[in-house]
């Protein structure tokens, strides 16, 4: 069956070494890839003729704009397979992923900030994109919050695994509603990513941007994962002899 | 007694007993009685969220300007945010007796689909928070020298807008069943997830005011009551099953 292999993950410590296996496989392209994207981004690029060099935050902002939807999507889908299958993993995959995205929101909402200052000479701007990265911020904090809430660690898992859905289903009514609230009260924003007009100098370090904090993503999953299930299974016998004690 | 009723309905009944067994229809019908009859034996809980919301938009005349024609810029916002504060409030009161006493677990035990129930108290929550609110944004509108011809658009925009709000709240209640002392918790939940209502429900306060026609607004507002009527309970009874476990 093809399938054997998913069913497999489902066992601790098989995901365990599966993870400990796979790190490497993330994290060397990552760091690659992250550092041929800077030294293209940074250096090779050509500026901007609007924005001169301040465009450049655009390889940090715009990965992690990407990541932090793409690591709460990850967690609701994760969260559901928990739910459905009741498979106990997929909470442990949810909960290593949701500090790691809240992470990137941040560094989506700061450097967006720090972007504004040159571009719209104020650090914040009620952007509809920033405002939305904003909420799903609180979006993020709600789930760890009701995560920590809870002592007993298989209610937590369930309980905010069935928020994580209710979310995945209204982040994007929130965006579009923020987006026709804005709509209302000024103009376009001055951001354009990417544009069709953007030369491959840009394009292509933006692309190895993207795919490196993928990859670095799941290197940092792939770490967080194992910490998650070796606290979960502390008084497993594998656990034991994996770690030698 | 209502609550006995219920009891007796819910029994698993045998094959013969199916045919006498109330309808969904009658079920919720009960429910609803007997919500709004235990909580108006308790009229200061309901009279509280209404206090507060009076006490809210009081501040902002006192905090801000007195005079009426600056009130009226600022009053559709005065508005939803008070009205969003005082659902969040009463939220509190939605399942916390109905689980201290044992009878939210005798609704899940009943038989009867959890999901039709938990709808039946929402609309009763929404009949003792929502609608009264509803009825009094006008009232506070006037206070902050809103024309009279905007009040019929007030209330259809809070009316709507509350039915939505009862709704997420239901579902926030419901994740924090087994957590003490959630408030703060809860309100960090349900806001987020509230902000398509705050600005659908404040543009069409504020385009009533301005007397310009507000019938797109209020269309997505009744949108998002009609999907949260479909999605809502469907979440809340899966929350409460867990938390029940």
């Amino acid at each position: 069956m093809a399938w054997t292999w998913f069913h497999r993950l489902a066992s601790p410590p098989h995901l365990y070494r599966t993870a400990r296996r796979l790190t490497p496989w993330f994290a060397w392209p990552a760091a690659l890839l992250i550092l041929g994207g800077l030294i293209g981004g940074l250096w090779l690029a050509p500026p901007d003729y609007q924005q001169g060099d301040a465009y450049r935050i655009m390889y940090v902002h715009a990965p992690s704009a990407w990541l932090s939807l793409m690591v709460y999507t990850i967690m609701a889908v994760a969260g559901g397979i928990g739910l459905i299958w009741r498979m106990k993993v997929a909470h442990a995959v949810a909960a290593a992923a949701a500090p790691i995205g809240a992470s990137f929101t941040l560094a989506t909402l700061v450097t967006g900030s720090l972007w504004g200052k040159p571009m719209w000479g104020t650090y914040w701007q009620w952007d509809p994109r920033l405002t939305s990265e904003l909420l799903l911020f609180f979006l993020y904090l709600g789930y760890m919050g009701l995560r920590a809430a809870f002592e007993d660690l298989q209610r937590a898992d369930r309980v905010s695994a069935v928020l994580a859905v209710v979310g995945v289903i209204n982040v994007p009514i929130i965006h579009y509603s923020v987006v026709w609230w804005n709509s209302l009260h000024q103009g376009p924003s001055v951001m354009y990513l990417g544009k069709p007009t953007m030369p491959p100098s840009m394009l292509v370090p933006l692309l190895m941007m993207f795919l490196g904090f993928t990859l670095f993503f799941g290197a940092v999953l792939m770490v967080r994962l194992r910490g998650e299930v070796l606290n979960r299974e502390r008084s497993a016998r594998w656990v034991g002899e994996e770690i030698g004690a | 007694m209502a609550e006995i009723n219920i009891l007796q309905a819910g029994m698993p009944s045998a094959a013969s007993e199916r045919a006498s067994a109330p309808s969904a229809v009658a079920v919720a019908r009960l429910m609803l009685e007997r919500d709004l009859r235990l909580a108006f034996r308790k009229a200061s809980q309901l009279v509280q969220p209404l206090a507060f919301f009076a006490m809210v938009t009081t501040l902002f005349p006192l905090a801000i300007t007195p005079e009426l024609t600056r009130l009226r810029h600022i009053a559709s916002g005065v508005l939803w945010a008070a009205a969003l504060l005082s659902s969040l409030l009463a939220l509190e009161f939605l399942f916390r007796d109905d689980a201290q006493d044992g009878t939210l677990e005798q609704y899940a035990l009943s038989g009867r689909a959890l999901t039709g129930l938990l709808s039946a108290k929402t609309a009763a929550h929404w009949l003792l928070t929502g609608l009264p609110l509803a009825l009094m944004a006008p009232v506070a509108a006037v206070a902050l020298g809103v024309p009279g011809r905007a009040l019929p658009g007030i209330l259809a925009s809070v009316t709507l807008g509350t039915v939505t709000l009862s709704l997420l709240g239901a579902v926030g209640a419901a994740l924090t069943l087994g957590v003490r002392r959630a408030g703060a918790l809860l309100s960090l939940l349900t806001l987020p997830l509230a902000i398509p209502v705050l600005i659908f429900g404040a543009h069409a306060t504020q385009l009533a005011i301005r007397g310009e026609p507000y019938g797109a607004p209020l269309t997505l507002l009744a949108a998002l009551a009609v999907f949260g009527m479909t999605l809502a309970p469907l979440a809340a009874a899966a929350a409460v099953r867990i938390n029940l476990e």
